[in-house]
């Protein structure tokens, strides 16, 4: 751990002859560059839409695994009694807590973003919704489901469960898809530095063999080239991050009516995560070039 | 200092050298002449590792260049002066820095007096900041014996070192290389420069190799 400790700052503070002896400029130092801020603004969006569907799909499945809607659809008279009878039924059911029927303003406010804010509920054949709170340990939805049946005909008790499962599958389908981009993303990056690094050592062919004759370790040769690509991959990783950060701060905020797309973004602690692209790169940019540059070592004697 | 066994040479199944034996002692000067296209340049690259013998051994040091490792063969180059006809440079780096470019590769530190002594040993004072295009083909020579020497290797070795030189360059050079064996150093110069190897002859004890026909002989007096 101390040697690596200290091979990396080694690799930080440089060796000024081994530098020296890499020609300054060069169309491959840029393309690393470019290439590391590119997919580490690429990256910060991965992160941002892989922390933002886990937390959604956290937050979908606390938001409904503890309640159930019962739907009442009766005709307008027989609506008052169907819903005491529910009421009743739900209150001498074990494992529910808490049940209570939606106000009509409730139920406006429930369908205002789909149909409008001039709703009028009272006028439609719009069913009664009760909200039901479980227990610590859950109903027996079947066994709720025969009772209703039976006492109040025009009942329908919706635990959820059939669409709160495609959704939270779907957010952590989205979540792993972000983490496979991020490795997807760092593959990526590897291949082009090495890409790069190689049309570097090719370009500097004869600096090779004339520091081979003179007797410079494959280490020194290596190190000059290690070290210029995998700064350059760290500035370039710094700087795509930074402006990933910043769009993604700049996102719109989506408000309550934004429903399902409402949180998309960091939050939080998770703004520290894409703090750790940078260093990954320069990690993923220092073995990529390392291998690369001791392979074509290897071809000149 | 370098010795070969038997050793033989081959490119794509042709041989260039066969069963050449030599030994170099500590301290000598060695001629290395013949025909173009002979293997001389290749007979200098397997002194310092860059070529491998296809049979026999090559021994630099007391150590078989067939058994050593890139690092090795690193190590053993920073006893070597190597100067090719070509004098390859970095193009980016002051003549001063690639003079003095053995010893930033190798970690030791540069004496400042030392390396302008040195330049003005081989007469580029003036040219000590320019970079290694601008310079003339004598210069250039003189550059890469320069960077030869800078270690103060016990070996030199010269390919064509006067190849692209007017007479006066060659005798110069000539000279800063007698002197350099003067001092102890074993020298070997690949030439088919005949009246280089007369005036050297003139100048100091000197022994000639010559290829031909694939083999190494030691030259008679004709030369």
């Amino acid at each position: 751990m101390k040697e690596t400790l200290n091979r990396a700052l080694a690799l930080m503070t440089g060796n000024p002859q081994a530098d020296r002896v890499v020609p300054p400029s060069g169309y491959t130092a840029t393309l690393t560059s470019l290439t590391a801020a590119t997919m580490a603004f690429l990256a910060v969006f991965a992160l941002a839409l892989s922390l933002a569907t886990g937390r959604l799909a956290d937050r979908w499945t606390d938001a409904l695994a503890m309640t159930a809607t019962v739907r009442i659809s009766a005709p307008v008279d027989q609506m008052d009694v169907q819903t005491r009878r529910v009421i009743h039924v739900l209150e001498t059911t074990p494992g529910v807590a808490f049940a209570r029927a939606l106000t009509s303003d409730e139920t406006r406010a429930l369908l205002e973003p789909w149909i409008g804010p001039d709703l009028p509920v009272d006028s439609l054949p719009i069913p009664q919704l009760i909200e039901v709170t479980e227990g610590e340990d859950g109903f027996d939805a079947e066994g709720l489901k025969l009772r209703l049946a039976a006492e109040a005909p025009g009942a329908t008790l919706d635990d959820h469960l059939r669409w709160r499962q495609p959704l939270v599958a779907a957010a952590e389908r989205i979540r792993a898809l972000g983490l496979v981009s991020l490795v997807l993303i760092a593959g990526t990056m590897a291949a082009m530095i090495t890409l790069a690094t190689q049309a570097s050592l090719a370009a500097n062919g004869q600096v090779i063999r004339v520091l081979r004759l003179v007797g410079a370790r494959d280490a020194f040769v290596a190190r000059a080239f290690v070290r210029r690509f995998t700064l350059r991959a760290l500035l370039g990783a710094l700087i795509g991050t930074a402006l990933g950060m910043i769009a993604v701060a700049l996102m719109p905020r989506a408000a309550a009516e934004g429903g399902f797309l409402t949180g998309l973004g960091l939050a939080g602690m998770q703004w520290f995560w894409p703090l750790l692209i940078p260093p990954l790169a320069a990690f993923v940019a220092f073995w990529a070039t390392r291998a690369a540059a001791f392979r074509t070592l290897r071809t000149v004697r | 200092m370098i010795e070969f066994q038997n050793v033989t040479l081959g490119y794509s199944g042709t041989d260039l050298l066969t069963d050449v034996s030599l030994t170099l002692a500590p301290g000598s000067f060695h001629f290395l002449t013949g025909p173009s296209g002979a293997g001389k340049t290749s007979l200098i690259k397997l002194c310092y590792g860059e070529l491998a013998a296809s049979a026999g051994k090559v021994e630099v040091f007391g150590q078989n260049l067939g058994g050593l490792a890139r690092d090795d063969i690193a190590l053993m180059r920073r006893r070597i002066g190597i100067v090719h006809q070509d004098c390859q440079f970095l193009d980016h780096l002051s003549v001063a820095e690639n003079v003095a470019l053995p010893l930033a590769a190798t970690g030791q530190d540069q004496d400042a007096d030392s390396l302008s002594e040195l330049l003005a040993w081989v007469g580029l004072t003036g040219q000590a900041q320019s970079r290694p295009p601008s310079l003339s083909g004598g210069e250039r020579q003189r550059a890469a014996l320069a960077r030869a020497v800078i270690t103060s290797p016990d070996i030199i070795l010269a390919d064509e070192p006067t190849g692209n030189v007017d007479w006066d360059m060659s005798l110069r050079l000539l000279k800063l290389l007698t002197e350099l064996n003067r001092m102890g150093k074993t020298i070997l110069i690949a030439t088919h420069d005949l009246t280089l190897i007369r005036a050297a002859k003139a100048q100091t004890a000197v022994r000639v190799l010559r290829i031909q026909g694939k083999q190494l002989n030691l030259a008679g007096a004709d030369l």
